[in-house]
């Protein structure tokens, strides 16, 4: 055994002793580790947080589902801009030469919109999105209709005026009233309700329960066939996605006639890629972000070993007197070192549970899942000792290595 | 013999220049003697009491304290020696402000790891011995001038050290409390332990049976009181 047990308690006494004598010192030298652990736990959580949040986010865009587009989710530089600006739209065309030739895919949805009013007597929405689809949308978003029903292929084929609203608009233009079998009027058209989705809430703050849908035949019938369509295509299996990535590609460069070896002039998008997106977007934040709180951290420690030293310097005599009885070097070392994990200990410990109140009150006014989990706990007690232990140790050696009769003799 | 010196010489470096506070010093102390080393400042006494008290090693030279050779050791094994053989009586009696005068006295008993039943127990009987057993809970700013010193001297003897070793122990004391510090020697040296007192004042020296005289390094003389 290094120690006795006697020589331990003595260590642990000496050190409260000593807090509690220079009580201001040690209060203000925790803080600063306080306020460290703080930071980085805070930040931590936080950072978790949004990742739940946005992976969350991303995957209720439906699962498994791919988005042949015209243009890509995300453009990088100025360059490909401008290139993918020159492309033609997507019409219904390649939508019904997908539907048709798409082996490895369980359901084809064209999906066009634009934005207007909605009229129901009185009552005027402005900004509310149209959009034109047919009647397997339900599989592809995700969504199926709350009160009555959805559209039927017949109606898509017969081009019937008919439309499906979200919650939001359903429950601004009736209140009380069943929408079912209103008239009402969708930009200068009039429609009749035959069912209302239920409600989706939001997506990055915006709503998805702010729409009208109606058939894309009637879509293109009134706003003209310019506007460029997209394709929602689900895989028959969740595996066979890569695949039909594959098979999707071909066709639409059947379809739009590409020559071999030339680029694509449309974009296959996946939810995946908005994650890969974000994760681009965010892992140099979150660098920085930690890096400011290790450096707080730091500080935290730099103060501790600052107040160390001073500590060192005032008890040199009573470092001297304990030698001169017997004390060894690495006994004066653990004194001082337990002095040091004692700040660092309780500036950890009020930290976490500061950051565990802090990331309650960001819980309770912001939709951010954050959680302080057990590992940033673990990571906490870690952190005491580990800095205890580095910014202890050159004080404690320092005072470990005093001569005795120099120190004796120190006024 | 309980402490052998053999021609012992101990140099400091200061800048450039070598000073020696100690030159070629031999000397012999038995069990249960009662010496007195006297000298000027600068004769080096103080370092020849730094070396028979183990804060120090000589530059050259043996040093053997119970057939055990002292000159030779780390710290750390100086440290396990003066809490075993040594019992220090400081003229500013360096006690922990802190500490009660029973946390003072237990001190050198932490530092041997004896268990804390058995530590209070040999504290209390120290304290006793210097009679101070109602002082116990005190801290040294509750004590006066004699009863400060009467703590360190029962820190002193509490771990039944080989020697006590009295540095200057009435320098802070007036004559009267003086007196009295000097009758507990009397009374330790009486009961079987060896003293060596350390001082410049004749009037103290004459307690003790024997003393050394230093001068410039050397032993002057080396005497019966």
């Amino acid at each position: 055994m290094l120690f006795s047990s006697s020589e331990l308690k003595e260590g642990f006494k000496i050190a409260f002793e000593a807090l509690k004598t220079n009580r201001m010192r040690s209060v203000l030298t925790t803080l600063g580790i306080l306020i460290g652990v703080i930071v980085v736990t805070v930040i931590v959580s936080v950072i978790q947080g949004l990742n739940t949040y946005v992976t969350g986010e991303i995957t209720s865009l439906g699962a498994d589902t791919i988005y042949i587009s015209k243009w890509p989710w995300m453009i990088t530089d100025y360059e490909s801009y401008l290139k993918v600006m020159k492309r033609k739209s997507l019409n219904q065309h390649h939508y019904e030469f997908i539907r048709e030739n798409a082996t490895l895919a369980s359901c084809v949805v064209p999906d066009v919109s634009t934005r207007g009013k909605v009229k129901y007597k009185s009552e005027t929405l402005e900004s509310v999105e149209f959009v034109g689809t047919n009647e397997i949308y339900p599989e592809t978003a995700g969504v199926m209709p709350e009160v009555g029903r959805f559209m039927t292929s017949t109606e898509v084929d017969f081009r019937r005026s008919v439309c499906v609203l979200g919650s939001e608009v359903a429950n601004q233009l009736f209140k009380d009233e069943s929408p079912v079998g209103k008239r009402i009027k969708i930009g200068s058209h009039p429609f009749y309700v035959v069912g209302v989705l239920e409600k989706r809430g939001q997506i990055f703050g915006e709503s998805m329960d702010n729409l009208a849908i109606i058939p894309y035949t009637v879509f293109q019938r009134l706003y003209g066939t310019r506007r460029s369509l997209n394709i929602q295509v689900k895989p028959l299996d969740p595996e066979l996605t890569p695949e039909l990535i594959d098979q999707l590609t071909g066709l639409m460069r059947r379809a739009r006639g590409i020559q071999a070896g030339r680029e694509d002039d449309f974009a296959i998008n996946q939810q995946s890629q908005l994650m890969d997106i974000y994760n681009n977007l965010t892992r140099v934040l979150w660098i920085v972000l930690i890096g400011i709180g290790s450096i707080s951290l730091l500080v935290g420690g730099i103060g501790i070993m600052n107040i160390m030293l001073v500590s060192v310097t005032e008890r040199t005599r009573e470092i001297g007197i304990r030698k001169a009885l017997g004390a060894k070097k690495r006994i004066i070392m653990w004194q001082f070192l337990v002095e040091s994990m004692m700040i660092s200990g309780v500036g950890v410990l009020l930290g976490i549970l500061i950051s565990i109140g802090i990331s309650m009150l960001v819980r309770a006014v912001s939709p951010l899942p954050v959680n302080i989990s057990a590992w940033v706990i673990f990571l906490g007690v870690g952190f005491t000792v580990a800095i205890g232990l580095f910014f202890g140790l050159y004080p404690a050696s320092k005072a470990a290595k005093l001569d005795p009769i120099i120190a004796l003799r120190y006024e | 013999m309980l402490i052998e010196i053999n021609t012992v010489t101990k140099e400091y470096h200061m800048g450039l220049e070598v000073v020696s506070a100690l030159k070629e010093v031999s000397l012999q102390v038995q069990k249960n003697e009662y010496l007195s080393i006297m000298g000027p400042s600068g004769s080096g006494k103080s370092t020849l009491m730094n070396i028979l008290g183990c804060l120090d090693t000589p530059s050259a030279g043996d040093y053997f304290l119970n057939n055990a050779n002292v000159s030779t050791m780390n710290d750390d094994e100086l440290a396990e020696i003066r809490n075993r053989e040594i019992g220090f009586v400081f003229q500013t009696f360096n006690l922990l402000p802190r500490a009660t005068a029973l946390h003072n006295v237990e001190l050198p008993l932490i530092y041997n790891g004896t268990s804390s039943s058995q530590r209070r127990e040999m504290a209390e009987a120290a304290l006793e011995r210097v009679g101070l057993k109602d002082r116990m809970t005190h801290r040294p700013n509750e004590l006066s001038g004699g009863q400060r010193q009467r703590v360190a001297i029962a820190r002193a003897l509490v771990n039944n050290p080989s020697i006590i070793l009295a540095d200057e122990p009435t320098g802070n004391l007036d004559t009267r409390t003086g007196d009295e510090i000097m009758e507990i020697f009397e009374s330790l040296h009486d009961a079987g332990n060896t003293v060596i007192l350390v001082t410049h004042e004749e009037a103290i020296a004459e307690h003790s049976d024997r003393i050394v005289r230093l001068r410039d390094g050397r032993i002057e003389r080396d005497e019966a009181a």
